[in-house]
């Protein structure tokens, strides 16, 4: 399977029927593909919609219906429209339920580095630090290393997104979490095993002595 | 309110005005008025708009003919004609959150001094600003943001300037139309008084100062 569906496809089952949702570009939009159908998630585009649709059939684009990208997309039945205050009053308010974000860096402690990279890459963090700092729940999706090296790491070198520590991390190798603050391998991916995970991972891994393999 | 022609209207900004432009990535953002801007020169402008668009789009524009001394915005990765500029400081850019964006723009309509928001703490963004601590959490105090001129893009304009917006194209119009000395609007569609139910209004009337005519 494609690393990137793997991801997806673990993130995926982390939704629950009602919770609102913000995803962020990259592999986390991959996201809402993979969403069973009868559950009824609301995705919210943060340039102010809540019930985002697919991409539009060739002809259907709307040039006011689009995403945070600027890219046209379609309404569901029910969805809302609102400014800009309301969109990051609902993320900084702790409405959303769950935010998924891509990654640069995660550490130890579930820091999150995300927005720039000085001297190279500087866009500007659009709405990645209120996400990470209002939203409910926190989940990064990226993929485990790049270039071999690790994106896991002891701390951080990269700037950081947000103070607060991120829920939950998804790779295409494990499932990370935070539980008293220490990054702890819950799950490996399909036909890795622990000792590949911790090979090409750069933080200190807590293994506990059952690891479950991904049910995707 | 006064119906004014775009030519009017740009005129009435000097060069070097700071400006605030509604719109995400181009939509939702006042074209008419961007296009007359570049064609009248103004330059030395310092904008306020969310993103830099995409070149030859929206606020694109004005960074294609180098009207931009000053850019606050929240993201400009997708115009690599203003990350250039940036690289080069031919203009000075001050990158901030979507969300503390928002919230310094309408505190600036609202006639407040700022905000504070735990978005940022710990981070780059922080650096500088006053900290403030509320029942044991941290804040950082971000101060309120207003212009001299606010470019607004409505869907619907009644005769009194009553506005509406369309779907993703509201953004950050509503709130820009509070936080400016002057107010100018373009719209798709200028509608008879009473078109736009009382119910249905977001920006209402006597917050327009201009509204450009059709034709």
């Amino acid at each position: 399977m494609d690393p990137q569906i793997v991801i997806a496809r673990r993130v995926a089952k982390e939704l629950k029927s009602g919770d609102l949702v913000n995803l962020g570009i990259g592999i986390p939009t991959l996201v809402a593909n993979y969403v069973p159908a009868d559950l009824k998630v609301f995705f919210q585009s943060e340039n102010g919609l809540i019930g985002t649709g697919p991409i539009p059939e060739q002809g259907l684009a709307h040039p006011t219906l689009t995403d945070a990208g600027g890219r046209p997309i379609s309404a569901l039945p029910g969805a809302s429209t609102f400014d800009s205050a309301m969109s990051f009053g609902l993320i900084r308010g702790g409405h959303v339920d769950v935010t998924v974000l891509g990654g640069l860096q995660v550490d130890a402690h579930g820091h999150l580095a995300n927005w720039m990279i000085p001297g190279k890459m500087v866009p500007g963090m659009g709405g990645a630090m209120d996400l990470v700092s209002g939203a409910k729940r926190v989940i990064v999706a990226m993929q485990h290393a790049a270039k071999g090296k690790s994106k896991i790491v002891g701390k951080c070198t990269l700037p950081l997104t947000s103070a607060r520590p991120v829920h939950l991390v998804v790779t295409d190798m494990a499932v990370i979490g935070f539980p008293d603050g220490k990054a702890t391998l819950l799950e490996t991916a399909p036909g890795v095993s622990v000792g590949e995970v911790m090979a090409v991972t750069e933080a200190d891994l807590v293994v506990p002595d059952h690891v479950p393999e991904m049910n995707i | 309110m006064k119906v004014v022609s775009v030519e009017e209207a740009v005129a009435m900004i000097p060069a070097g005005a700071s400006v605030m432009v509604g719109g995400f990535m181009g939509v939702g953002t006042p074209e008419r008025l961007l296009d007359e801007i570049v064609r009248q020169k103004k330059t030395g402008l310092s904008l306020i708009c969310n993103d830099a668009a995409t070149p030859g789009k929206g606020v694109g524009k004005l960074f294609d003919a180098a009207l931009v001394s000053r850019l606050t915005a929240t993201h400009i990765g997708l115009n690599a004609k203003a990350q250039q500029q940036m690289l080069a400081s031919t203009i000075a850019v001050d990158l901030i959150p979507q969300g503390t964006f928002a919230e310094r723009i309408r505190a600036g309509g609202c006639g407040l001094g700022g905000v504070l928001t735990s978005t940022g703490v710990g981070t780059l963004v922080a650096e500088g600003k006053r900290q403030i601590e509320v029942e044991g959490k941290p804040y950082v105090l971000e101060t309120a943001l207003r212009a001299q001129f606010a470019l607004v893009h409505a869907f619907l304009a009644d005769y009194l300037g009553n506005l509406t917006y369309a779907l993703t194209a509201r953004n950050f119009n509503p709130i820009m139309a509070m936080a400016a000395d002057t107010v100018i609007v373009s719209a798709e569609n200028i509608v008879p008084v009473g078109v736009i139910a009382p119910d249905h209004v977001v920006t209402p009337a006597p917050l327009v100062d201009y509204l450009i005519a059709n034709g």
